[in-house]
């Protein structure tokens, strides 16, 4: 990343206060005032539609090989995804991704 | 006697937040590691996530930085992720909306994930309960929860400097986002939105200025909502 420190806290100051404006949002500012049902089916849908998105490219395309698909990465994607289907529980997928991961690197790497 | 039932209270909120602080603190942690990893100096770190203090929508941030997006992009993509919290603070403001202000304002600061899900469930559970005690329940489940937050980060930030390239920590944050999308996989219309986002965020890869995220985020949100609305009439 190329950020001056500045540059940085800027982008860290801008978003605390835009979290935490949504979460004063109706505690705070909008009070008893219903949203259109619409926004809060969106809402809903937020998280699931950000971070694949995200995440999917550095998964094809990872930076550490030169940007090429690799066997122990996407190894540990499947166990990660799979894990995480299963026990619905976030540190198990994390760790089960990791040993797929080191185990996958020592395999094919 | 009030003054008692509140301290139990609080001691059960505290309780209930036991299980979830072994998932927080390694996940704090990793935030530390992956934000060293990028380039971000320790008080940075600590800046994310003391002022933030919102997981995803922090290392949503740091994946952004590292491709240089630009400042708008980053904010409008991270706030995009943390937007469900609208959604929390109007599911609490029924039960909390008699609070004062400045009560209101300290909830606001920790109402993560987890302190909305145990809060949300303890109110339905006695809706019936004096404003102390519902203050006191939240209370409880954030008082080891953010200074556990803030110290494993704190943590993750000093090891991480230490950490040999060997450890592929470049895909620690990979696995952290499919362990946090795996079981939010809830409903077709869950698996539908986060599909559409993953093959319309790598065919716009060629966008500038990361603007192909947040087109695809809006297009899979859309999906999500079309899909629960068709299955809706299906039934």
């Amino acid at each position: 990343m190329s950020y001056s420190h500045p540059h940085v806290w800027l982008i860290i100051l801008a978003l605390g206060v835009g979290t935490y404006l949504i979460r004063f949002s109706f505690l705070g500012i909008i009070g008893n005032r219903p949203l259109p049902p619409i926004i809060l089916r969106m809402l809903r849908y937020t998280p699931v539609a950000v971070m694949p998105g995200l995440v999917a490219p550095l998964i094809i395309f990872p930076e550490a090989t030169g940007g090429s698909p690799d066997p122990a990465r996407l190894l540990a994607t499947v166990v990660t995804l799979t894990v995480g289907v299963w026990t619905r529980n976030v540190l198990w997928a994390v760790l089960a991704g990791l040993v797929a991961l080191y185990g996958g690197l020592a395999l094919f790497g | 006697m009030a003054r008692t039932s509140a301290k139990t209270t609080f001691l059960r909120g505290l309780r209930d937040s036991l299980p979830f602080l072994l998932v927080v603190g390694p996940f704090a942690m990793l935030f530390g590691v992956v934000g060293t990893e990028a380039g971000l100096n320790i008080a940075e770190v600590m800046g994310f996530t003391v002022l933030v203090i919102a997981g995803a929508a922090q290392f949503t941030a740091v994946t952004l930085m590292q491709e240089d997006a630009p400042t708008l992009v980053i904010l409008a993509t991270a706030l995009a992720v943390n937007l469900r919290m609208a959604m929390y603070s109007a599911a609490l403001l029924p039960y909390l909306g008699p609070a004062k202000l400045w009560q209101r304002a300290l909830v606001a600061y920790v109402l993560v994930d987890q302190s909305y899900a145990m809060s949300q469930m303890e109110y339905d559970t006695r809706p019936e309960a004096p404003i102390g005690e519902k203050l006191a329940y939240f209370a409880g489940t954030m008082v080891l929860m953010a200074p556990l937050w803030y110290a494993m980060t704190y943590l993750g930030a000093v090891l991480g400097a230490a950490i040999p390239e060997a450890f592929a920590l470049d895909f620690a944050l990979p696995i952290t986002f499919l362990a946090l999308i795996a079981p939010a996989l809830k409903t077709l219309a869950h698996i539908v939105a986060a599909v559409v986002s993953v093959v319309l965020a790598l065919s716009l890869a060629w966008v500038p200025l990361s603007l192909g995220l947040l087109i695809a985020a809006g297009c899979a949100m859309a999906a999500g909502v079309a899909t629960e609305i068709a299955m809706e009439r299906r039934t």
